[in-house]
């Protein structure tokens, strides 16, 4: 049996596919590093997967603390020493003061395309809904408790808790 | 560029379905736009259209999420209420606008 368009009948509009959001979908991030400009690939792809409704998870664990530890936080450092990606001669980066120079010049660019400072990045995060968790063994390492964190932590857990929380999930570690 | 009609008005659109035209947008298209991805608005969807739709004509391009909380003043939790999951491109979609293209 064909079926023919009744007359006047008016094609479907055609409109973008929100409506097919993969909620199966997880982000789980592993940060591990202190070092300013490896606290952002983390921050970025975490804002972004939010931005597309998927459901995603920080972990911060060894040096990835000073990304949520209150008194680092907002204090992260680039150094262009062992990083060959700068292309400046190596020597360079050990004379004094050559770190707060880097870092300074690194803020600067990244506050000039509107990109927020890591806590307030995270907490633009938390607002889109994502999930920070602070390692159990770090915490313990650096003596820190939960009142030693960033506000928005849910809570200090052990691998194998965050294992198991983002069960089925896409992991990136960095 | 393909066309489509939405509720009787003939627009041109992408690949994807986003308006290409922003000067083919009315207020009345925005609400047959919004009722296509089942969103009704309220007052505060359109505080958040009307933001994007200015800054859109003064910058050129489609602000982030990151720009409509801190320069239109609309707090990120709100924008994830009112255009649910995936708030930057619906509002686009819904103000007749390209989607963002910035990262943050």
């Amino acid at each position: 049996m064909t079926s023919t368009p009744a007359p006047g009948a008016v094609e479907t509009p055609f409109v973008p596919s929100f409506g097919e959001v993969d909620t199966s979908r997880k982000l789980a991030i592993i940060c591990s590093k202190g070092t300013l400009d490896m606290a952002y690939p983390g921050l970025v792809l975490a804002n972004a997967a939010l931005g597309e409704g998927i459901e995603t998870h920080l972990f911060f664990t060894f040096w990835g603390f000073d990304m949520i530890n209150k008194k680092t936080m907002g204090d992260l450092k680039f150094t262009m020493l062992g990083n060959t990606a700068t292309h400046m001669p190596q020597g360079l980066g050990g004379l004094p003061g050559m770190t707060a120079l880097a870092t300074h010049q690194m803020r600067k660019t990244i506050a000039d395309l509107g990109i927020p400072d890591v806590p307030e990045f995270l907490q633009q995060i938390v607002d889109s809904g994502g999930h920070l968790w602070a390692c159990r063994m770090s915490a313990d390492m650096q003596h820190l408790e939960m009142e030693d964190l960033y506000d928005e932590v849910e809570d200090i857990i052990s691998a194998s808790d965050f294992i198991e929380k983002t069960a089925g999930a896409q992991l990136l570690f960095i | 560029m393909p066309t489509t009609t939405i509720d009787g008005h003939e627009i041109h659109v992408d690949a994807e379905g986003f308006m290409t035209d922003p000067e083919e947008w009315t207020e009345v298209l925005g609400k047959s736009l919004a009722h296509q991805i089942g969103i009704e608005l309220t007052d505060e969807h359109w505080r958040a259209i009307r933001f994007l739709r200015s800054d859109f004509h003064e910058q050129g391009e489609t602000a982030t999420l990151r720009r409509i909380s801190v320069v239109g003043g609309i707090p990120t939790k709100q924008l994830f209420e009112l255009f649910p999951q995936k708030p930057a491109k619906k509002l686009a979609y819904v103000a007749g606008l390209p989607k963002p293209h910035g990262c943050v």
